[in-house]
């Protein structure tokens, strides 16, 4: 561990620093993963897409495209990249060295996702997992379920518009990608924050069926779908709707006092990150005898590991927006 | 239970009061008897389960969950029904039924104190998330949904042409299921017979005055009269058919507080209904705000605290006597009507509120500001401002427009520093929303009061990531936060009153402090000092 975060001496590079490092190896796209300024960049094709869109083909000083599941040495360290199922381009990165084998997680789910590959499960020594919902009360319900709520509440006030709040990467895409699955074949309107990133995951062969920018449009946009990054539901912007519906997708919807802090009318509880179920069942399923948690609530899964009898301990970074408030870029 | 789960659910997000309603009425509409009649008596707080306590939830999660994964949990999500009913394990093999809202209440008024926790956890494991979490809201009492007695009752109001207050008569004489109250609010049936003869009549209720209303409105058109700061209440006495006379206190929102003030409801020895202030009165004097708190909020009282704080009535207002029903006389009638009722009575803690007499608004602006040079006296410190009623106006319950103005004294305010947050309850619970702050005293700070509200949602999210990211101590659910000169979040608090208080390390006690803005743009150092609030208290003990 360093200042700027997880750091590998053996091959002299960075995974997902919060600091402008010399050499980064980059799971995923979020803001708090994925940085500006680094030397030398390593991620997979996607996630340097999503850079690039974000911050700017010059997000770093040089890039390298890393082949999902192939090796490659870096020093005295084989690595290589393999999907973790929480947004397009996600990996989790596999560190080999003399026999010994740490898988570093990033984000992940376990959940099925259309707009992403798989999580693969690897086998490891040591296991760095995240534990943004790492508490027994989070369990998240089928997404299918959760959409359903939104359609049934579409027909219940078909005078309304159905604003719903979701992260600009992955989930965003996801709704859509599930509205799509439950038959809704209308337009879906989307937040200009939106429109970028949609048409990004559709050029990766995402297929995400008709969307319309809402430009200057509002009330006339009674009794369809609008998408927008979830700040902007409380905003000015929301007002043109007049009296919208308003649903928010994220695991934090599970509790109430944070539902209602949002905003949110209609809760959906989709999450692209593992589940508490889904946490220690990764952890025993990798084999790990050690398990390091990254961020989000490391004292409950810690103390779990050890009542499961495994080595387990909290690295405190910092840096990684987890709190559920400001996770606007963390997909939560 | 699924259906009455999945309508407090949605009623717990709704912010809209005409889609609550809707709710409400859709649910009472298809939903058969007796589950919506006791639905009904959940929404309006009349189910009572003695057994199921907060203790008896902590002993069952207890032995379903890791204790340092539920201490976790419940410090997360805040409330702790909610967290049992989000973590609450799923058992393999449980395939029965959930139940219906009936089979849980009638289990649980024949269960005795040892049955409850395994009716309770067998009904958990056929919920899911929302059903025990209903479940487990129900059977504590604790809804707290947004959902008020009055909404309720006007739900059932709107299965038909029966307005709400058609509904609030007759309701004291009713009892769950309300088979009767439904069929009549349906068109089924006649009203309901009640021969309730102490009955809660609801309020009329007054709009705070506006700058523009004084040149809107003639003086000459109104009386005036001292706002209390006590509690407003109904006292309603009469004969039952055997002769037996029935007395009730009742509270603003129509709850039957005469347990908790035996003292007064055993005076009321008369046929009518009075609206007025409940005051602690010593000597025929009026005591302030805090003097009444330590009645509040209590389901009986000891013989020390009615002696040591005894009640009394402001009376503002007559609404029956002997049979006949006031409310569509003009004020001015009921006013003489009331005053020569008690006149007669004659007893020592039931007045007429005194009125305070004025020609311009100048005049009655004065008044407002300075009570004591007005003829109240020394009663001038539990008096937080006048209220306006048109002479002409009858008693028309709710808030109708136009007839009743409130015009409070104006609040004070200082500028103090965040000291210590504390989780809040209910909507704020995962929320660092409980704030102690403190002025200066001689280079420190010295905490001179909390304040659990004032800020908008924005601003709890800016402060409590302002406490978050400046924490230098935690102590259970409370975070130090950074105070020093030059760093620090200065908050400027209003508040009502402020008296001498031997319980506050500061010697001081605000009445209902509340955040009035978040002062981002002052150094700590700048905040106020002790002297100002002491001048404040010297203020407040003249006025
Ligand atoms: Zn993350
Ligand atoms: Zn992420």
């Amino acid at each position: 561990m360093t200042e700027a975060g997880l750091y590998c001496p053996a091959g002299g590079f960075h995974i997902d620093p919060v600091r402008p490092v010399e050499r980064a190896l980059i799971t995923h796209g979020h803001a708090d993963h994925a940085r500006a300024g680094h030397g030398a960049v390593m991620a997979s094709g996607e996630t340097l897409k999503i850079m690039a869109a974000r911050y700017g083909e010059d997000f770093a000083g040089s890039s390298e495209k890393a082949t999902m599941g192939e090796s490659l040495r870096m020093g005295d360290v084989e690595v290589s990249f393999h999907p973790a199922g929480h947004v397009l381009g996600s990996c989790q990165i596999r560190l080999d060295f003399s026999g010994f084998r740490i898988v570093v997680s990033g984000d992940y789910k376990r959940q099925a996702d259309p707009t992403c590959a798989a999580f693969e499960l690897l086998p490891c020594d040591i296991f760095i997992t995240e534990a943004t919902f790492g508490l027994p009360v989070f369990r998240h319900p089928k997404a299918e379920d959760e959409i359903a709520k939104l359609l049934k509440s579409l027909r219940l006030f078909p005078d309304k518009t159905h604003l719903v709040g979701a992260y600009a990467l992955g989930k965003a895409q996801r709704v859509i990608a599930l509205l799509r699955q439950a038959g809704y074949d209308k337009p879906i309107y989307l937040h200009g924050a939106l429109e970028t990133l949609c048409r990004l995951y559709e050029e990766e062969g995402v297929e995400l069926g008709p969307l319309e920018p809402v430009g200057k449009r509002g009330k006339e946009l009674a009794g369809e779908i609008v998408i927008a990054p979830p700040g902007q539901l409380a905003d000015r912007w929301a007002r043109r709707f007049g009296d919208p519906a308003t649903a928010l997708a994220s695991g934090w919807m599970r509790v109430r006092a944070r539902a209602r802090q949002r905003g949110a009318e209609l809760p959906l509880i989709i999450s692209d990150h593992a589940d508490w179920d889904d946490l220690c069942a990764t952890v025993l399923e990798t084999g790990a005898e050690e398990i390091w948690v990254t961020h989000g609530a490391e004292e409950a899964l810690v103390h779990w590991c050890k009542t499961a009898g495994l080595k387990a301990r909290p690295l405190n970074m910092i840096g990684y927006e987890d709190s559920g408030e400001t996770a606007e870029s963390s997909g939560a | 239970m699924r259906d009455f789960a999945r309508l407090l659910d949605r009623l717990s997000f709704e912010p809209r009061r005409n889609a609550k309603l809707a709710l409400l009425t859709d649910y009472f509409a298809s939903t058969p008897d007796p589950e919506r009649g006791l639905a009904l008596a959940a929404l309006t707080n009349e189910l009572d389960f003695r057994h199921a306590k907060p203790a008896m939830l902590r002993a069952l999660i207890g032995k379903r969950a890791d204790p340092v994964l539920f201490a976790l949990s419940y410090d997360f999500v805040g409330d702790l029904s909610e967290t049992i009913a989000l973590m609450w394990p799923k058992r393999e093999g449980v395939n029965a039924a959930p139940p219906r809202l009936s089979e849980v209440v009638e289990t649980l008024a024949k269960a005795g104190k040892t049955e409850v926790p395994g009716f309770v956890s067998g009904w958990l494991d056929t919920l899911d998330e929302t059903g025990r979490w209903a479940l487990l809201k129900l059977v504590t009492g604790g809804m707290r949904i947004g959902v008020s007695a009055r909404l309720a009752k006007t739900a059932v109001a709107g299965l038909g042409v029966l307005s709400p207050d058609d509904v609030e008569q007759v309701w004291h004489g009713l009892k769950p299921p309300y088979e009767g109250l439904f069929a009549w609010a349906e068109g089924r049936a006649q009203k309901p017979e009640t021969d309730d003869p102490a009955p809660f009549r609801p309020p009329m209720l007054a709009h705070p005055i506006e700058e523009a209303d004084f040149e809107r409105l003639d003086p000459a058109h109104f009386a005036a009269e001292w706002k209390w700061d006590g509690i407003r209440v109904q006292a309603s006495a009469g004969r039952e058919r055997n002769g037996a006379l029935k007395r009730r206190l009742f509270s603003r929102s129509g709850d039957d507080i005469s347990a908790a003030f035996p003292d007064l409801v055993d005076e009321l020895d008369f046929d009518a209904a009075i609206d007025g202030e409940l005051l602690v009165m010593v000597d025929g004097r009026v005591q302030s705000f805090n003097a009444l708190q330590q009645r509040l909020n209590r389901k009986t009282v000891t013989k020390a605290l009615m002696k040591s704080a005894p009640v009394g009535i402001r009376a503002y207002d007559l609404l029956s006597l002997d049979g006949e029903d006031l409310r569509e006389r003009p004020f001015e009638e009921r006013r003489d009507r009331l005053e020569g009722f008690l006149d007669r009575l004659a007893h020592p803690a039931l007045h007429a509120s005194p009125m305070v007499g004025f020609s311009s608004w100048e005049e009655l602006a004065d008044a407002r500001e300075d009570p004591a040079q007005f003829e109240a006296g020394e009663d001038a410190a539990a008096i937080e401002g006048v209220m306006l009623k048109r002479r002409d106006a009858p008693y028309v319950p709710g808030r109708p427009k136009g007839l009743w103005f409130k015009w409070k004294r104006d609040p004070f305010l200082v500028d103090a520093v965040l000291m210590y947050a504390q989780r809040g309850h209910g909507k704020r619970s995962s929320y660092y929303s409980d704030y102690t702050f403190g002025v200066w005293r001689e280079g420190e700070l010295v905490p001179v009061g909390k304040a659990y509200f004032g800020f908008t949602d924005e601003e709890l999210l800016e402060i409590d990531r302002f406490v978050r990211n400046n924490t230098l101590n935690r102590f259970g659910p409370v975070r130090e936060v950074v105070h020093t000169k030059e760093n620090g979040l200065v908050l400027e608090v209003a508040f009502e009153g402020i008296a001498r208080s031997k319980r506050h390390k500061s010697g001081l006690a605000m009445r209902f402090p509340r955040v009035a803005r978040l002062r981002w743009d002052k150094p700590p150092a700048e905040a106020d000092r002790i002297d100002l609030l002491e001048a404040l208290v010297n203020e407040d003990e003249k006025a």
